[in-house]
């Protein structure tokens, strides 16, 4: 096994996914298929190798510091489900 | 059982430029709510991020100004967790290849230097803020996004510090250092500089640290001190009881000056970082690194052994001086114009300093009394224009009013009397009207000499000058 139940579980977790106990079976086994597909590339030796961290060969884009238009409060606020006065309004956060 | 206490700290610094790190919005700080904001920074889906350069150039000055090594390819990653205030969903920050790393700084406790480590610096956008508004009939919490996006240097410290004093040393130096480099605004209340704190308890004489808290939402170096100090008495009361600390995430409460338990965060510690797709790596060759380094200013270390090897100005002068580069400035265009460093300094923290003190604590860099002015007033005072005392009274004319200090001298007629006739009249009114003194003087009572000065200066509205004073005085009396 590459992956465990429990280890699914808590990365559906994080992603504020609730899974059924049929589902959790499912993606165990098809996360379990997938990890142990790309394992075969741990057969290759890549020793001094720079993790790609990119599929682009780019780098160095920037931008000046320089302010552009912002949309504005109506804009920004258009597709938020609920609104208080500028804000965007969600459920309260107690820390 | 006695402990010791094992502190590290990391700071976040806002950087002041003009747009945020990933758009061109402005980062300007009390705007309406959500009015500063785009599809990049409000993480609509699509909108893709591009790397203001500035952020860049600011964190390798950053990174030279304390000792580190500048990393060549830098790589941006995503730190995933849901928070309100993280529109989408993960913070773009640096993860394994951070820009600057393993550098250190050196500290000052009881006389005594001491380094400490820097683990690394690394750029990143801030959230926005959770708001509880007072709207009525609102009892949810408010989002506002102008401070999404937002660049920000995160400063990781070795945990290297072992008392509470050694912390805000440290972080005392640190923003002194961003605010000379112009990178950050320093101000702590407003959220510019940050600091969260590891704090642990290791048996005396153990070298394997304990379990540590982190401290959040300490926006003072006082309340820092107080947060830590707190800390240090809850965690060695659980492990006198023989308890075990948690490792938790903790609110600091300014009321209180205690700290509790922040539940809402624990769960998220698992952040699976990888790199962002949609930030292209940033190489920076050496070229890149020494233009940086050419804009480095005079950092306080350097401008403070300078000012006590060149100037010849004591220790305590050069470090209230160099205490931030403001003043700095100001003292070295004085000193320019008037190279008497000593007595430049003695103005400039004490006449300077206290009148801008009791003017609501106004910034060195508004004080109506320039350094061509004082140096203009010096001079008046080394020509023997007027006293010493005059001159004091003359810098509080022209605070008041930015005149030209021969024009307030010519005015309210402040000129030193040094016409040895008039003052040699004013010495014989004074000795005729005090003969009992008189008598004292020349009975061997050398003390009263001070009263006949104090009595010629009176008599001449503090005009006169004193050293002629005291020979005609002397001459007189001894005649």
């Amino acid at each position: 096994m590459k992956i465990t139940r429990s280890e699914v579980e808590h990365v559906a977790r994080l992603a504020r996914l609730e899974l059924t106990d049929s589902e959790l079976d499912t993606f165990t086994g098809q996360m379990d298929g997938i990890l142990a597909y790309v394992e075969k590339l741990n057969a290759l030796d890549t020793e001094g190798i720079v993790p790609t961290s990119h599929a682009v060969p780019m780098e160095n884009a920037f931008r000046p510091d320089q302010p552009a238009e912002s949309i504005g409060v109506e804009a920004a606020l258009a597709n938020a489900p609920l609104r208080a006065e500028s804000f965007f309004r969600v459920p309260k956060v107690i820390e | 059982m006695k402990y010791q206490v094992v502190i590290g700290l990391e700071v976040h610094t806002q950087l002041t430029t003009n747009t945020k790190i990933f758009c061109g919005c402005s980062t300007r700080f009390g705007a309406e709510p959500n009015s500063q904001t785009c599809p990049v920074c409000l993480g609509f889906p699509g909108a893709l991020p591009v790397l203001n350069k500035q952020v860049v150039e600011n964190a390798i000055l950053a990174g030279l100004a304390t000792n580190c090594s500048i990393t060549q390819r830098n790589v941006f990653a995503r730190k995933n967790y849901f928070y309100p205030d993280l529109p989408k969903g993960y913070q773009i920050s640096q993860f394994d290849l951070p820009i600057c790393q393993h550098g250190h700084l050196d500290i000052e406790v009881d006389g005594e230097t001491k380094r400490i480590g820097i683990t690394r610096i690394h750029m990143e956008e801030d959230a926005g803020k959770l708001v509880h508004a007072d709207i009525p009939g609102v009892d949810d919490s408010c989002v506002d996004l102008n401070r999404a996006c937002t660049p920000l240097l995160e400063i990781v410290s070795e945990p290297d510090m072992r008392s509470p004093d050694e912390a805000i040393a440290y972080l005392k130096k640190l923003h002194q250092i961003v605010m000379y480099l112009g990178i950050c605004d320093g101000n702590l209340e407003e959220g510019s500089f940050r600091c969260d704190a590891n704090v642990s308890l290791m048996p005396v004489g153990s070298t394997v640290f304990g379990t540590r808290a982190e401290l959040k939402n300490i926006n003072s170096f006082k309340f820092i001190k107080q947060a830590i100090e707190y800390e240090i008495e809850r965690q060695a009361e659980i492990l006198d009881d023989g308890g075990k600390v948690i490792q938790e995430t903790r609110l600091f409460d300014p009321n209180t000056g205690t700290t509790r338990s922040m539940r809402g965060k624990e769960e998220a510690h698992d952040y699976r970082y990888f790199p962002d797709p949609d930030l292209v790596p940033v190489l920076i060759p050496d070229q890149w690194i020494e233009d940086v380094r050419a804009t480095l200013p005079e950092l306080p270390e350097a401008k403070r052994a300078r000012y006590v090897a060149e100037l010849g100005l004591p220790e305590y002068d050069a470090e209230v001086l160099v205490s931030s580069r403001e003043l700095a400035a100001y003292y070295e265009e004085t000193v320019a114009l008037f190279p008497q460093a000593k007595t430049v300094s003695n103005w400039v923290m004490g006449e300077v300093s206290r009148a801008l003190n009791e003017d609501n604590n106004r910034s060195i860099t508004d004080c109506p009394v320039t350094p061509p002015l004082l140096a203009d007033l010096l001079k008046l005072m080394e020509k023997g224009t007027i006293s010493g005392k005059i001159a004091k009274t003359v810098f509080d004319e022209m605070y008041k009013t930015g005149k030209a200090p021969e024009k307030i001298v010519e005015e309210k007629g402040l000129v030193q009397v040094s016409d040895t006739g008039a003052i040699e009249a004013m010495v014989d009114e004074v000795l005729k009207n005090n003969p009992a003194q008189v008598e004292q003087y020349r009975g061997g009572k050398e003390t009263v000499f001070g009263f006949f000065v104090g009595q010629v200066m009176r008599a001449s509205k503090g005009k006169a000058n004193p050293a002629l004073v005291n020979e005609l005085l002397l001459k007189k009396l001894q005649s």
